[in-house]
C-alpha cells in the first residue's frame, strides 16, 4: 500500500513556541533569570532561605562588608540596661516600677543571659534595627513576586472568563460586561486601587492580592473578548457546533487553546504591573503589614535611611527589583514574538 | 453617521458609564466597606453611640434610599463633610485642584514635546545602535520603581546639592511654578517619558512605510521635511488622542509626587484620605476624576473624528 500522507504528527504549537523562544538569546536569558527568581521564591516559601530576616544580627546600620574596615564583631554584655536609675532621672522620687525591675534583675541573675554578639558589617549591610538586608531582600522578593503572581492568576482568570463570555455570547451579556469594563476603566488605575484599599480595612498579603486581582483584569478582558469575537464564527467552531458540541465545550475546549497565547502574554504583562503596584501600595503603607516585608516596605524604610547616608537597603532593593522586572519585560516581548502565529514563516 | 448624532450617542454612553461609576462607588463604600460607624465612633463606643452615628450618616435607612441620596449628592456636587476634618468635601476638592493642575499642565506639555521629538529621532534611525540603545535603556529604566527615581532625585538634587527646595508650596502660582513645582515636574517627566517614547515610536513607525512617504521621497523632499511634516502630521492623530487619554493617568502619577514634595494637591489628599478612612472624600474624588476621565475620552473621540476625516467611528 502506498502511503499518501505523512504519519508524522505536526509539531505542537507550544513546543514550537518554546523552541522559538529558546532560539532567541534575549528570550533564553530572560527566561533563565525569571526562572531563577521563581526558584528563589519557592525556596523562601519553603523556609530554606530568608527565614531569619526579622532577627537583629548586626549593629544598627551595619555597613556592607566591602566599605568597612574595622573588626567584624562586637559583643555587648547582657543585662546592661537593667539599672534604670542611670538612664531616667527620678528627681528624688522612688521609681514606682522599682519592685518589678528588681524582680526582673533577680530573674536575669538566675538565668545568667549569654552576652550577645553582633556583627559590625554584613555583606549587604543592615537596616535600622540591625536586620540583615540580604535576608530581608530575599523575603521581600518572595512577598512581592508571590503577591504579583497570585494576583495575576486571579486577574487573568476573571478577565478570561468574563472576556470569553462577553465575546462568545455577545448581545446582552456583552453589553453588560462591556459596560462594567467601561465603568472600571473610567477610573484611573491607581485611584481605583486606592479606593478599594480604603474599603478593605484589614491589611495583609491576601487583601493585597484581592485588591490587585479585582481591579487589574480589564486588560485581559478586552483582549480575550476581541479574540472570542473573532473566533466564534470561524469554521472550526461552527463545525464543532454542527457535530453537537455544547456552547460550554466550544468556549472552553475548542476556542480557549487558540487564544491561550494572548492570555499568557497578558498574564506576564499583568505580573509586571502588579509588582509595581504592590511596591507603591506597600510603600504608602496600604500593602503588607508591618509583620512582613516586601520591596515596597523596604523602599519605605530606605527613604528615611537615605537622609542619614545609609544607601544600602535602597540600592539592594532597587537592583533586586530592576533585574526581575527587566527580565520579565524582556520575556514578555520575547513570548509575544515566539507565540505570534503571524511570524510563523 | 452625522456628527450630531454621534455626539448625542457618545454623550449618552458617557452618562450611563458615570451612573455605573456612581453605583460602583456606592457598592464599594456602603456595602463592601462594612459599617463605617465602627470606624467613626471609635473602639470604646457603646451600642447607643454606634446607633447615633449610623442615624447621623443616614445608614439606618434602606440601601436604595441611601443610593438615591448619593446620586443627589453627585448631582448637586455636594458630598457632605469630610469625616476627618469636617470641612465640606467640595471645598477640599476645589482648593486642591489648583496645585495639582500647576504640576500637571507643565508636565503634560513638556512630556509630549520631549516624547514626540525623541520618538521621531529614534524612528528615523530605527534599527541603528541609537534606536537599540534607547529601547534597551528605556526597558531597564521602566523596570525601576518610580518611587526610586523620586526618592533619589529628591535626595540628590534637593537635599544634597540644594538646587531645589526639598519640599513646600507657596500661594502665588508663579512662585510655585518657578520654585516648588520645578523638581517634581522634571522628575515626573523623567518617570513618564519612557513609555510614551515607546508608544509614539510605534505610531510613527506605522506611518513611515506608507505610500505617501515613498511619494514624498520620490518628489525629492529632504528626510527632515518628510519626517517632521508629512509623517508627524499623520502620526499626530493617535498621539493627540493618546495625550488626551493619558491625562487622568498623569493625574495619578502626580499622586506620589505630591506626597513626596508636600504639594497640597488632590493626590496627596487622597492618600491622606485612605490613611484616615475618610470615605466621603474618597468617594467624591473618585467620582470627580471619573467624570474628568469620561469628559476627556469624549473629547479625544471628537478630536479623532475632527483630525482624521477618514475616521467615521461606527
Amino acid at each position: 500500500m502506498t502511503q499518501i500522507y505523512s504519519l508524522k504528527r505536526s509539531e505542537n504549537a507550544w513546543s514550537l513556541a518554546l523552541r522559538r523562544l529558546w532560539r532567541d538569546p534575549v528570550g533564553r536569558f530572560s527566561l533563565g533569570v525569571v526562572m531563577g527568581y521563581l526558584v528563589l521564591v519557592g525556596m523562601v516559601l519553603a523556609g530554606w532561605l530568608g527565614a531569619r530576616w526579622n532577627d537583629p544580627v548586626a549593629v544598627n546600620y551595619a555597613p556592607p562588608t566591602w566599605c568597612a574596615t574595622a573588626a567584624n564583631r562586637v559583643t555587648l554584655p547582657a543585662g546592661e540596661a537593667w539599672d534604670r536609675s542611670s538612664v531616667i532621672p527620678l528627681y528624688g522620687w522612688t521609681d514606682p516600677l522599682e519592685p518589678l525591675w528588681s524582680e526582673a534583675r533577680a530573674a536575669a541573675q538566675r538565668i545568667q543571659p549569654e552576652p550577645v554578639s553582633y556583627r559590625l558589617t554584613l555583606f549587604f549591610g543592615a537596616d535600622k534595627w540591625g536586620r540583615d538586608v540580604g535576608q530581608k531582600v530575599l523575603k521581600g522578593t518572595q512577598t512581592s513576586v508571590w503577591v504579583g503572581l497570585v494576583a495575576a492568576f486571579l486577574a487573568t482568570f476573571i478577565g478570561t472568563v468574563l472576556g470569553a463570555l462577553a465575546g462568545y455570547y455577545g448581545r446582552g451579556v456583552d453589553d453588560l460586561l462591556n459596560g462594567f469594563y467601561g465603568v472600571l476603566t473610567s477610573i484611573p488605575y491607581l485611584l481605583l486601587v486606592f479606593a478599594v484599599a480604603a474599603v478593605f480595612q484589614q491589611k495583609g498579603v491576601g487583601t493585597l492580592i484581592l485588591i490587585l486581582g479585582l481591579t487589574g483584569w480589564t486588560g485581559v478582558f478586552r483582549l480575550v473578548r476581541a479574540e472570542y469575537l473573532k473566533h466564534r464564527t470561524r469554521e472550526y467552531v461552527l463545525a464543532a457546533g454542527a457535530l453537537g458540541a455544547s456552547h460550554g465545550r466550544r468556549v472552553w475546549v475548542h476556542i480557549l487553546p487558540n487564544v491561550s497565547h494572548v492570555i499568557l502574554v497578558q498574564f506576564s504583562q499583568n505580573l509586571v504591573g502588579f509588582i509595581k503596584s504592590e511596591v507603591i501600595l506597600s510603600f504608602l503603607g496600604f500593602g503588607v503589614p508591618v509583620s512582613s516585608v516586601s520591596w515596597g516596605s523596604m523602599l519605605n524604610e530606605a527613604q528615611n535611611e537615605l537622609i542619614l547616608g545609609k544607601w544600602w537597603q535602597l540600592g539592594v532593593t532597587t537592583v533586586a527589583m530592576a533585574i526581575f522586572v527587566t527580565a520579565l519585560s524582556l520575556l514578555t516581548d520575547a513570548l509575544r514574538d515566539a507565540l505570534d502565529p503571524r511570524l510563523n514563516s | 453617521m452625522s456628527g450630531l448624532l454621534f455626539l448625542v450617542r457618545r454623550l449618552g454612553q458617557a452618562l450611563l458609564t458615570l451612573l455605573g461609576v456612581i453605583l460602583l462607588v456606592f457598592v464599594l463604600f456602603n456595602w463592601v466597606g462594612g459599617d463605617p460607624a465602627l470606624i467613626l465612633a471609635g473602639k470604646m463606643a457603646s451600642a447607643q453611640d454606634l446607633a447615633n452615628v449610623r442615624h447621623q450618616l443616614g445608614l439606618d435607612r434602606p440601601l436604595w434610599q441611601q443610593f438615591l441620596d448619593f446620586v443627589g449628592q453627585v448631582l448637586r456636587g455636594d458630598y457632605g463633610e469630610s469625616w476627618a476634618t469636617h470641612e465640606p468635601v467640595s471645598a477640599i476638592f476645589r482648593s486642591r485642584l489648583g496645585p495639582s493642575l500647576t504640576l500637571l499642565i507643565p508636565m503634560l506639555v513638556l512630556e509630549t514635546l520631549v516624547a514626540v521629538t525623541v520618538a521621531l529621532l529614534v524612528a528615523a534611525l530605527r534599527g541603528s545602535w541609537l534606536d537599540q540603545g534607547v529601547r534597551m535603556v528605556s526597558t531597564v529604566a521602566m523596570s525601576i520603581s518610580l518611587l526610586v527615581y523620586i526618592i533619589v532625585g529628591q535626595y540628590v538634587f534637593a537635599y544634597l546639592w540644594g538646587w531645589f527646595p526639598v519640599k513646600g508650596w507657596g500661594d502665588s502660582v508663579l512662585t510655585n511654578l518657578r520654585v516648588y513645582a520645578l523638581l517634581p515636574v522634571l522628575l515626573g517627566l523623567f518617570v513618564s517619558v519612557a513609555p510614551s517614547i515607546r508608544l509614539y515610536r510605534s505610531f510613527i513607525l506605522e506611518e513611515i512605510d506608507q505610500d505617501f512617504v515613498r511619494t514624498a521621497r520620490a518628489k525629492g523632499l529632504s528626510e527632515t521635511r518628510i519626517l517632521f511634516v508629512h509623517v508627524l502630521r499623520n502620526a499626530a492623530i493617535p498621539i493627540v488622542t493618546n495625550v488626551l487619554m493619558g491625562l487622568p493617568g498623569l493625574l495619578t502619577g502626580a499622586f506620589l509626587l505630591e506626597r513626596f514634595f508636600a504639594i497640597p494637591g488632590i493626590g496627596r489628599e487622597i492618600i491622606l484620605a485612605v490613611e484616615r478612612s475618610d470615605f466621603p472624600l474618597i468617594k467624591a474624588i473618585t467620582v470627580y476624576v471619573a467624570m474628568a476621565t469620561l469628559a476627556v475620552n469624549l473629547l479625544g473621540d471628537l478630536c479623532y473624528r475632527w483630525l482624521d476625516p477618514r475616521v467615521r467611528l461606527e
